[in-house]
């Protein structure tokens, strides 16, 4: 049946609840997804919210050009991508290896308390986590200040939020201690999937539970891992803000704020909409880029395709 | 040899054990703290000697938070928002990824097109809140509802599920007259719960733990939600602390109560709804979780 002959559109005519249960919503999905796209002239325009798109004066790549030439822009860029790779390499480390040891439980009772339990932080919002994070840091009764006191580790309480250089090492933890449970979900599926019969030969060959572990369920972890290590690099320059924004203070924003807070002070600070709008093209550039290279690699990998 | 096997994989069992043991204690603990200083005195809490158990126990903590009418609207709102935008978004989604699973619906294949490449697409930041603006969303309830209303990751979930129903299910409802409404509502759906379960939590959850979209829209303070709150509290003391790293404590407040307390306590209203919910879905959000990320 041709599309758009008669007999189609009176097909679609009949289909009219699938139209109704579908079309709206498809409309609005393009509308936020794809009508922030629209926005993206204001990134050539010298932009002032008062005359609207329409109103305001085109002024060609200069908002481009005051962004590469703006240092907070290179520092923001390096905040991004240093906690980027930090809680990118953390995270797969600490879901395989943990999916690994939750796999060799054998009460069944234990494990899955284990995973509810770590599931928490997963659900609990960044807010709640921040202030979690916030208390027991605190120079004054936070835990883990007297704990490191009561070790020796150190003779005065260290005030952890107000040290920049400190402030990563925070965020990927954190980011870890929030996410790790969560993630070893995909590889605790893959883990059940796996042949047994390999693992009784093993067995017959006289192999111990850690040599099983290293020999046979690693080994096949690593192609959902790598599958979805190159997944994950296509966001290497989306490191979340959320957290940022709670845990940044002026002590540590050197080492805090990445680009999308950057964008937001610009914009909603100093009300400089060109810029942060520049900002966004030029991460969504970047993504894409990486999007596709990582594509290319996992298809030359000969694993599927991501799309 | 069989006796040397034996001893390691003890050994490991041991080993083992114990540091899942600590890792869940170490996941566990801040929650159990927050809840034990949120019902403990809050000029005993500042001793900072609170572990596990209060001190001296009271509920004074919450009746202050539920008296405060900025805090007690907080909650109402964060409630609405979370029962009204679910349950939207749960029907919305239902009916597109249905849509999506009829064979022979013509457009199917345009609409499938337009989902997939609208994930890969990101207008960023600053553009999306410069739409919204436009749209005129501000300073209203509907700007937590309408943006997000469908998901396509969790459009794909759906869809997946539904695609694993048998056809003669939808086949007999259509003979006997049934139309795509009913066969959806009346069929589909009921014998879909696992999959509407695993929406339905992630969903909510989301709604629930927002407050982004609240600090870029709303001004209003009679919107505000829980999490918002939450978070003009702590900004406010991480703003204290910065001012005088001594930390500065309102003798006014001391009265009643600390922000250390508050903070603990609004801190367990806004986990304990969460808490009280997922581990019943487990098994559910397990499954749809590792048939979403298949599928993708």
């Amino acid at each position: 049946m041709p599309v758009g002959s008669k007999k189609w559109w009176k097909t679609l005519g009949k289909q009219y609840q699938l139209l109704i249960m579908s079309i709206p919503f498809v409309c609005l999905l393009v509308l936020f997804s794809y009508g922030p796209l629209w926005g993206w002239i204001v990134a050539f325009q010298k932009y002032y919210p008062g005359r609207g798109i329409f109103g305001s004066e085109f002024i060609g790549f200069d908002n481009f050009t005051r962004l590469f030439k703006d240092e907070r822009f290179y520092l923001t860029l390096r905040n991004t991508l240093v906690m980027s790779i930090m809680s990118l390499i953390t995270g797969f480390v600490g879901a395989i290896g943990l999916a690994l040891l939750l796999n060799e439980v054998r009460t069944r009772l234990f494990k899955r308390t284990i995973q509810t339990v770590t599931y928490i932080p997963h659900f609990v919002s960044m807010v709640v986590i921040a202030n979690i994070v916030l208390t027991f840091l605190s120079p004054d009764e936070g835990a883990v200040n007297q704990f490191l006191l009561w070790l020796g580790i150190t003779d005065k309480p260290i005030y952890f939020m107000g040290e920049g250089s400190l402030y990563w090492i925070i965020n990927t933890l954190v980011g870890l201690w929030k996410e790790l449970g969560w993630s070893t979900i995909i590889y605790l599926a893959v883990l059940a999937g796996l042949n047994q019969e390999t693992y009784e030969a093993a067995d017959v060959d006289g192999a111990g539970r850690f040599q099983k572990m290293l020999h046979i369920s690693l080994p096949g972890l690593l192609p959902t891992a790598l599958m979805l290590f190159m997944l994950s690099l296509g966001s290497l320059i989306n490191t979340g803000y959320e957290m940022q924004m709670l845990l940044g203070n002026p002590l540590n924003m050197d080492h805090s704020e990445v680009l999308d807070l950057y964008a937001l002070n610009r914009t909603l600070g100093a009300g400089q909409y060109g810029l942060g709008v520049a900002l966004s093209i030029f991460k969504s550039f970047v993504s894409l880029i990486l999007v596709f290279t990582a594509n290319y690699f996992v298809r030359k990998g000969g694993h599927a395709r991501l799309f | 040899m069989t006796r040397n096997r034996n001893i390691g994989d003890m050994a490991f069992t041991v080993l083992n054990t114990t540091f899942l043991v600590l890792l869940g204690a170490v996941t566990l603990y801040p929650f159990l703290n927050l809840l034990a200083i949120s019902f403990n005195d809050p000029l005993d809490s500042i001793k900072g000697q609170i572990t596990l158990w209060p001190n001296i126990f009271t509920i004074n903590n919450y009746k202050i938070v539920f008296q405060n009418d900025a805090l007690y609207s907080a909650v109402v709102m964060s409630v609405l928002r979370t029962v009204v935008g679910t349950s939207l978004s749960v029907i919305c989604t239902s009916m597109l990824a249905y849509t999506l699973s009829r064979k022979e619906f013509l457009l199917r294949k345009p609409v499938n097109l337009i989902l997939v490449i609208s994930m890969y697409v990101n207008g960023g930041l600053i553009p999306g809140y410069l739409l919204i603006k436009s749209l005129g969303l501000t300073n209203s309830f509907w700007v937590y509802i309408i943006p997000g209303l469908v998901g396509v990751f969790n459009v794909i979930i759906v869809r997946s599920y539904f695609d694993s129903l048998p056809e003669g299910l939808m086949e007999s409802a259509r003979i006997d007259g049934a139309n795509d409404f009913q066969i959806l509502f009346r069929i589909v759906l009921p014998v879909s719960m696992p999959v509407i379960a695993t929406i339905t939590l992630f969903i909510a959850v989301g709604h629930w733990n927002s407050w982004f979209d609240n600090y870029l829209f709303n001004t209003r303070e009679n919107l505000n939600v829980l999490q918002y709150e939450l978070m003009k509290i702590l900004t406010q003391s991480t703003a204290q602390v910065t001012a005088d790293a001594s930390g500065y404590v309102d003798p006014d407040a001391l009265r009643v109560t600390t922000p250390q307390s508050i903070r603990a306590t609004m801190t367990i209203i806004a986990t304990v709804p969460i808490l009280l919910v997922y581990p019943f879905l487990q098994k559910y959000f397990i499954k749809g979780m590792t048939v979403g990320s298949m599928k993708e």
